[in-house]
């Protein structure tokens, strides 16, 4: 809504939203100060270790903690299941947890797990699901769709069809900090945690039930995350265990994090997705059916269902879908960046791009000619603006060639696009915002910042809002002591923040100006705050500095706050002030060359056009962009959670074996922002999740251009190159 | 097992007490406080526990403490002089060369490293020196940016 008072400033005014601005914890994270859960120590701190099982399904028939609670040193010890108890409590994936210990050194506690003794009762279990014909019993009807007439759209003699079979593993979130705790009592009631989470505000409440307090007694904090990508919401049953394991020590610190193997093992994995596609268009390109079966798992409950066709859906003019579970005794699943969305975007892309190739269409032009199945006429003229753009910076009409590269030499080169789609309207929000009388400028709120750039986004709404440079703001989050914001999840943060510390900002400002108006002689509305100063609009003579504008509020400092909720609805966009949506658009496109003797994929460059609404600091959300891209390559490329088909375990917890590209591997990445008319009055929208979506579809289509042969399956390793050109690549 | 009872580090000889296997990460962390050195995987895949020995890059995790006593031991606490950011610190800030910023520590000390004995590095490398490293978050182009941009400015200082 236009003049509306909480409204962005206009383009020309300015002066920092949008510009390319450094963190604010810029310096704590340089000089190595920045303290992270992980780095927590209140003092006389004792060490949590966990007991897993070793397989995949049993039951536990009993436990024995005698031993390891005689061990000098151990000071406390929970066992973490309902041993004892009728029915014997089911194991359903190797790695879960079992016990835990406390002791006074890592090493006792160690110690103490190999002395606790369990007797299992294994049963058979499941964990290799891309084969579905192997997984009887073990899968589930998710979702069966049908629009249209596919069947009789397939048949039309006029129309091509492609089939195909695509499909990604899974794979896991890998947080450099794994997850964990450092949690102790104040006092018998109060419990105080320090997590490393993506909902600082979010998730006190867990705690109650289980340790039998109120939720408001829980103080949650959390100043720096070493990653979380979706997997850091819950506070797991061993942050449960850690605050069990320090109140029968009488209160004391416990360290309960995670070691890299158990975090592979059973803190964060993306589910799945496989499927067999049929996919027709007209011989001009028109996309006209679709009819997919696919499954997937996340382990023993259902895994999210990819939106296929994507990102077109129900656009599509005939569509048929049927999705199934596979039940696996893999360790759950979590939200992992753009839950559901890579894996719908292999899938559809990557069966589009097939089709465009037996039309023998350039893929950018397939798009270009159907971006009006996208969701909405919005996204429809992004896409196309988009395709543009990044067809452009890849020098896409004069790199890429019909499959395959023909060029002499057993290199081969290749160059495949990709669109994506994704939400990130803003999470529901709260916080205060203080102008104190010696100038200084505080916002507080119980959000949290996982290396997105969340304090900085805060620290320059502030600013802009009050004219100040973005280092006169203090900004204090990771606490859930202060008003509640949002968890970071889905790309709902930037829009969250910003909404509710701009509206905060402005009612400190017009509180400010009310207090002040009567020394300067005016009226407040007559105000404006401006490169550090207070003026009288249009009166250069009435001009205070900053300071000198706050001295005058005497002793009593400015209190205001502001809250940003998650919807507004048609009737109150007329009255209240909408500062943010949700919806982007985003085109990718990879360009790569194989090595056909090796197998080997090595990345030449990435090209990301993306929007995602008014940007707030242009120089993070091109690192989330950078970062998204290069965890896009990883799992593309590398990440596969493998799981051993005789054991029920995962084969490769290390970073040895799960492989993540390193600085080298990740060739060129060029990033372009839309942004300007047509994309800042759509306020602020989040970035986290879209740009991740497309790099798999984009990188897997480079290649079936390079080697004139899909790869079926992500991720892209050499065996799976070299089988795909040994099948008939290279034609 | 030996005990060791001193370690050489930033300049100063610190007291502490430890069996010669410890890792030297562990003893770093929580005995001396200096928690700049990561674990991030405790078997010397990602780099986030680096630290120097006598200006080498070492994985802090899978080295005994027992070998590192009697060397001169550089965290990323010690690498700020006079209260002023190493120029590769500064780079990293100008340049934003971290999101979560956890991987931060151990890939300015590697690359402290690097400039050490090449000054003058190409960007590729850059790259093959800085592979070893790992960064979850993505920040790989805006780190290899930081890094030219610090060899550039340390080259200045001097002359
Ligand atoms: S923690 Fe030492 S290399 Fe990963
Ligand atoms: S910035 Fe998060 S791991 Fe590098």
């Amino acid at each position: 809504m236009a003049n509306c008072k909480y409204d962005w400033p206009e383009a020309k005014d300015r002066k920092l939203i949008g510009k390319r601005i450094s963190r604010i914890d810029g310096h704590e994270k340089a000089s190595g100060r920045a303290r992270y859960t992980f780095d927590m120590n209140p003092g006389n701190l004792l060490f949590g270790k966990i007991l897993r099982s070793p397989y995949a399904h049993a039951k536990i028939k009993s436990v024995d903690t005698s031993e390891a609670e005689k061990l000098p040193g151990v000071v406390s010890v929970v066992v973490m299941k309902p041993v004892g108890k009728e029915p014997q409590p089911e194991i359903q994936w190797a790695g879960d947890e079992i016990a835990a210990v406390a002791a006074t050194r890592e090493e006792i506690a160690e110690d103490a797990i190999r002395k606790i003794k369990v007797e299992y009762d294994p049963l058979p279990f499941f964990v290799n699901e891309e084969d579905l014909s192997q997984a009887e019993g073990h899968t589930k009807p998710a979702v069966t769709e049908k629009k249209g007439d596919p069947e009789k759209a397939f048949q039309d003699p006029d129309v091509v069809t492609s089939e195909g079979y695509y499909g990604v593993p899974v794979i896991t979130h890998c947080c450099l900090e794994t997850h964990g705790h450092v949690v102790d009592w104040p006092d018998s009631k109060s419990l105080r945690v320090y997590a490393s989470t993506q909902g600082v505000s979010a998730i006190g409440g867990q705690f109650a039930d289980p340790l039998e307090i109120r939720a408001d007694d829980v103080n949650i904090i959390c100043n720096y995350v070493g990653g979380g990508f979706g997997s850091k919401f819950a506070v797991d049953t061993w942050g449960i265990a850690a605050a069990k394991l320090s109140k029968s020590a009488g209160g004391k610190p416990v360290k309960l994090l995670l070691e890299r193997d158990h975090e592979l093992l059973v803190a964060g994995a993306r589910p799945s997705a496989f499927a067999k596609v049929r996919v027709a268009a007209k011989k001009d390109g028109t996309l006209v059916a679709w009819d997919s079966e696919s499954w997937g798992t996340g382990g023993m409950g259902g895994s999210g269902v990819p939106p296929i066709p994507y990102p077109f859906h129900d656009k599509f003019p005939n569509f048929s879908r049927k999705h199934t579970f596979v039940s696996t005794n893999i360790g759950p699943s979590r939200a992992w960046r753009a839950p559901n969305h890579p894996q719908a975007c292999l899938i559809t892309m990557g069966a589009i791009d097939d089709l465009a190739a037996k039309l023998n269409m350039d893929p950018v032009e397939l798009l270009m000619k159907n971006a009006d199945l996208a969701p909405d006429p919005t996204l429809a003229k992004y896409y196309r603006e988009e395709l543009e753009v990044a067809a452009k910076l890849a020098d896409w009409h004069k790199n890429w060639h019909p499959r395959p590269d023909k060029t002499a030499g057993t290199v081969k080169r290749g160059l495949g696009v990709s669109l994506h789609t994704w939400g990130g309207n803003p999470h529901a929000g709260n916080c205060a915002v203080s102008i104190h009388p010696d100038g200084s400028v505080e916002v507080k709120l119980g959000s949290q910042d996982l290396g997105t750039g969340t304090r900085t986004v805060i620290a320059i709404v502030v600013a802009e809002t009050l004219g100040l440079p973005v280092d006169a703001v203090k900004v204090t989050i990771g606490d859930s002591k202060y008003p509640p914001d949002g968890p970071s999840g889905g790309s709902t943060t930037v829009g969250g923040v910003s909404g509710s510390t701009r509206r905060g900002a402005v009612n400190a400002r017009d509180a400010f100006f009310a207090a002040i108006a009567p020394a300067l002689g005016a009226k407040p509305e007559d105000l404006e705050a401006v490169d550090w100063h207070v003026r009288v609009k249009g009166n250069a003579a009435k001009t205070l500095t900053w300071k000198q504008a706050c001295a005058k509020l005497g002793v009593k400092s400015i209190e205001a706050t502001g809250a940003q909720k998650p919807r507004y609805t048609t009737e109150e966009q007329k009255t209240e002030c909408v500062l943010n949506s949700g919806g982007v658009g985003g085109v990718q496109i990879a360009d790569v060359s194989v090595d056909t003797e090796t197998g080997i994929v090595r990345m030449n460059r990435m090209v990301a056009a993306q929007d995602c609404g008014l940007i707030i600091d242009l120089k993070t959300a091109e690192s989330q962009v950078h970062g998204a891209l290069i965890m896009g390559v990883c799992y593309a490329l590398y990440e596969e959670k493998i799981m051993d088909r005789q054991t029920g375990r995962m084969l490769n917890p290390n970073m040895e074996f799960y492989k993540l590209a390193g600085i080298g591997d990740v060739g060129e990445l060029v990033v372009h922002m839309m942004t300007g008319p047509g994309y800042d009055e759509r306020g602020v929208i989040g970035l986290g999740e879209p740009p991740v979506i497309s790099p798999g579809a984009a990188i897997s289509n480079a290649v079936a251009n390079a080697i004139g042969v899909r790869v079926p399956t992500l991720p892209l390793t050499p065996d799976k190159v070299l089988a795909a050109i040994e099948k008939g690549g290279m034609a | 097992m030996a005990k060791i009872t001193e370690l050489q580090v930033n300049g100063a000889r610190c007291p502490i007490e430890a069996d010669e296997a410890t890792p030297l990460l562990v003893v770093l962390r929580d005995q001396l406080g200096l928690t700049g050195a990561k674990y991030g995987c405790g078997e010397g895949q990602c780099g986030a526990c680096t630290v120097l020995l006598d200006s080498n890059p070492r994985h802090s995790c899978n080295t005994p403490v027992g070998k590192a006593a009697g060397h001169s031991i550089t965290t990323i606490e010690g690498l700020a002089a006079n209260g002023r950011l190493h120029p590769l610190q500064q780079a990293f800030l100008d340049s934003g060369a971290f999101q979560c910023a956890y991987c931060t520590s151990g890939m300015i000390l590697t690359a402290a490293a690097l400039l050490r004995v090449n000054p003058h590095p190409s960007e590729d490398e850059v790259r093959r020196f800085m592979n070893g490293n790992v960064c979850r978050c993505g920040t790989y182009p805006r780190i290899v940016e930081a890094i030219l941009g610090a060899a550039e400015t340390m080259a200045k200082n001097k002359s």
